[in-house]
C-alpha cells in the first residue's frame, strides 16, 4: 500500500485515471443494473407480502417473524451460503432447474446470470423487511377510506389501487430512496459470489464488479487509495444523480395519482 | 420532514352505518380490504412459499455446515443434515479464529450500541424539546449525512485511523460509529409527541436541572423508542461488512470479517465454510427466535415513525 505519508498533490489526474478506466464503466453500469434487477421486483413483492400479511390471519406474528429471517443474516453468511446454492455443477438451484428439464446454468460467468443472482442474493434479504414496513404503514389507512370505497361499488383490486397504493405513496417512496441507497452500496455480495481473487474483480469479465468492489479493489487491493477517494466522489455523484430522478418520478406519480384519485379520500 | 399519517380530508366524520342497513352488498366488501379481511387458502399457500424461500438457505446453512466438502459438491446436493457438524465447527472456529471473533463482535455490537443509545437518545431530545439558535438548520444537516454513502468516508477514515495508531483495532471500527443520524432523528421523532412539555415544565418546577430532567423524566418516556433504536443498531453492527472488512485482518476480526477471509483463503472448505456462516447467524436467529414479536412490533413502528 502507497504510504500514506507519501501522498502529494495531483489535482484532478486521479479523476482522470479512473474516468478513463473501462472497468469503471463498466461498473458504473452493472451497480445500475443490478440496482434496478434487485430493487424493482423486491418491493413489487413486498407490497404483496404486506397486502397478505394484512389479513387477519393464524399465527400472525410466527408468518411475519418467518419472512423477516433472512433480516437477521448478514451478508457474509448470506452470500456464502448462496455461493454454493448458484453453483455451476451440482448447486442446489442447478439442481433443481435439471428436475425440471434445464441445462446447469453458469450463474457466476454469465453476465445477466451474475446479476441476477447478486440481485436473487439481495432480494432475498431484504423483502421481509420492506414488507413489514408496508405493513406498518397499511395499518394505519383509516378503515373508513375502504368503507367509503366499498359503498361507491369498489372491487378489492379497485380498492387496492385506490386506497391502498396512494395512503401508501410516502412510505413507497421512503423504500424506493432508501433501497436505492442500498442498491449503490452492494459490496458483500459481489465479493463472496465466487469469493478470493475472482471476488475483488467482480468475475472474470468484472461481469458482477459494482462500484464497490471497483473502489475497494483500486484502495485496499491494488493499494492506490487516491484514485479509491476519487471513486468514491463519483459514488456519491451518481447517488445525487439517481435522487433527482427518484425525485422526479416521485413528482410525477404524485401528480397522477391525486389526479385519479381526486375523491379526497386520499390525503 | 414531517411524516403525518395519512388523514381523511371529509370535515365531517360519519358514524359507521349499522349492520345490514345495506343488505344488497355483500358484506365482504364492507368489511374494506383491510385487517379485518380473513385471510383464505391462497394466502396462506403464498405465505408458506416465501416462508419457505425465507428459511430454506438458512435450512441448507446447516445441512451443508454438518457435511464433508465431498457430499456439499456432489453433482447431487445433499438435502438431509448429516454427522459432521461439531467436527466442522470445531475446525471452523481453529482455522478462522473464530472465538477471538466473536468476543470482538459482541464488544464491538455492544458498545457501538450502548454508546449510540446513550448520544441519539440526548441529541434526539434536545432537538425535539429544546429550544435553541440554529435547531431547524442544523437537523436538516444530520439527516443529510443520511444521504452521503459510506463509501465515501471509508479513505478518508482509514487514513485517520491509521494516524491515530488504530489500524486494525477494534476501535477504527468502533469510534466512527458511536453515533447515527437516523437513531437521532428516531429519537426526535418519538420524544417529540411522546414527551408533553408539561412534565419538563414540571420537573422544572420541583428544581431539577437539565441532567434531573434528562435522568428522571426523558429516560423513562423514552424507553420503548430506545428498545426499538438498540435491537436495529445492533443488528445493524453485528453484521456490518463493507468498513469491518477494510479495516480489520484476520488476527483481530469481527465474525463478518473472520467469514469473508475463512472463503477468501485459497482453497476454502465449502463445508467449513457454511460452518462458520451457521456460528455466525445463529446468535441472532437465536435472538429472533426469542423476540420475534418485539422485533417485528420494532421494525414496523420504526417504519411509521421513520
Amino acid at each position: 500500500m502507497t504510504g500514506l505519508d507519501s501522498m502529494e498533490w495531483v489535482g484532478w489526474e486521479n479523476f482522470d485515471k479512473i474516468l478513463h478506466d473501462p472497468e469503471f464503466w463498466t461498473s458504473v453500469s452493472n451497480t445500475f443494473l443490478i440496482g434496478v434487477i434487485s430493487t424493482v421486483p423486491q418491493l413489487l413483492v413486498a407490497l404483496g407480502l404486506a397486502h397478505l400479511l394484512n389479513y387477519r390471519l393464524r399465527a400472525s406474528t410466527f408468518w411475519r417473524t418467518i419472512i423477516l429471517t433472512p433480516y437477521a443474516t448478514s451478508v457474509a453468511s448470506a452470500a456464502l451460503v448462496f455461493a454454493l446454492v448458484f453453483r455451476a455443477d451440482g448447486g442446489l438451484l442447478n439442481w433443481t432447474l435439471g428436475l425440471v428439464g434445464f441445462d446447469p446454468v453458469n450463474w457466476a460467468n454469465g453476465h445477466w446470470t451474475s446479476k441476477l443472482a447478486i440481485s436473487i442474493i439481495v432480494i432475498w434479504r431484504w423483502t421481509g423487511y420492506n414488507a413489514l414496513i408496508y405493513l406498518a404503514a397499511m395499518q394505519a389507512v383509516p378503515n373508513d377510506l375502504y368503507e367509503a370505497a366499498s359503498l361507491d361499488g369498489a372491487s378489492r383490486w379497485q380498492q387496492f389501487r385506490k386506497v391502498t397504493i396512494p395512503s401508501l405513496r410516502p412510505t413507497i417512496l421512503f423504500t424506493i430512496v432508501i433501497s436505492t441507497i442500498g442498491s449503490m452500496q452492494l459490496f458483500g455480495e459481489p465479493l463472496l459470489l465466487e469469493g478470493g481473487a475472482m471476488g475483488a474483480t467482480g468475475g472474470n469479465e468484472n461481469q458482477y464488479e459494482t462500484l464497490s468492489i471497483y473502489l475497494y479493489n483500486y484502495g485496499w487491493n491494488l493499494g492506490h487509495l487516491g484514485p479509491a477517494a476519487a471513486v468514491a466522489w463519483a459514488m456519491l455523484a451518481l447517488l445525487l444523480l439517481i435522487a433527482a430522478v427518484n425525485w422526479l418520478i416521485g413528482r410525477y406519480v404524485v401528480r397522477t395519482s391525486d389526479s385519479a384519485v381526486r375523491t379526497g379520500a386520499t390525503r | 420532514m414531517t411524516m403525518t399519517s395519512p388523514t381523511p380530508t371529509a370535515p365531517v366524520k360519519l358514524a359507521p352505518p349499522p349492520k345490514g342497513s345495506a343488505p344488497h352488498r355483500p358484506s365482504r366488501f364492507r368489511m374494506g380490504a383491510g385487517q379485518q379481511m380473513k385471510g383464505g387458502p391462497f394466502a396462506y399457500i403464498a405465505l408458506a412459499v416465501v416462508g419457505f424461500g425465507s428459511l430454506l438457505p438458512l435450512y441448507w446453512t446447516l445441512v451443508a455446515a454438518s457435511r464433508t466438502q465431498d457430499e456439499v459438491l456432489a453433482s447431487t446436493p445433499p438435502f438431509l443434515p448429516g454427522g459432521k457438524l461439531v467436527e466442522n465447527l470445531q475446525t471452523a472456529w481453529e482455522q478462522a479464529n473464530l472465538g477471538k471473533a466473536i468476543l470482538n463482535s459482541i464488544i464491538v455490537s455492544s458498545s457501538i450500541t450502548a454508546a449510540t443509545l446513550f448520544f441519539c437518545t440526548l441529541a434526539g431530545y434536545a432537538f425535539a424539546k429544546m429550544r435553541f439558535r440554529g435547531r431547524g438548520w442544523l437537523m436538516t444537516a444530520v439527516i443529510a449525512t443520511l444521504t452521503i454513502p459510506p463509501q465515501l468516508s471509508v479513505v478518508p477514515l482509514f487514513m485517520m485511523m491509521s494516524g491515530l495508531g488504530w489500524g486494525g483495532q477494534l476501535e477504527s471500527v468502533i469510534f466512527p460509529t458511536l453515533v447515527s443520524a437516523f437513531g437521532v432523528f428516531f429519537m426526535r421523532q418519538y420524544l417529540i409527541e411522546a414527551l408533553p412539555y408539561e412534565l419538563i415544565e414540571a420537573a422544572k418546577i420541583d428544581g431539577a436541572n437539565n441532567f434531573r430532567i434528562v435522568v428522571s423524566v426523558v429516560l423513562p418516556v423514552a424507553r420503548p423508542a430506545m428498545m426499538v433504536l438498540g435491537m436495529l443498531t445492533f443488528v445493524q453492527a453485528w453484521n456490518d461488512f463493507f468498513w469491518p472488512y477494510l479495516a480489520l485482518n484476520q488476527q483481530n476480526p469481527t465474525l463478518q470479517v473472520a467469514l469473508g477471509q475463512l472463503s477468501a483463503s485459497y482453497t476454502p472448505d465449502q463445508s467449513i465454510v457454511m460452518a462458520g456462516a451457521l456460528i455466525s447467524t445463529l446468535p441472532l436467529l437465536a435472538v429472533f427466535v426469542l423476540f420475534g414479536k418485539k422485533i417485528v412490533g420494532g421494525i414496523m413502528s420504526g417504519a411509521v415513525k421513520g
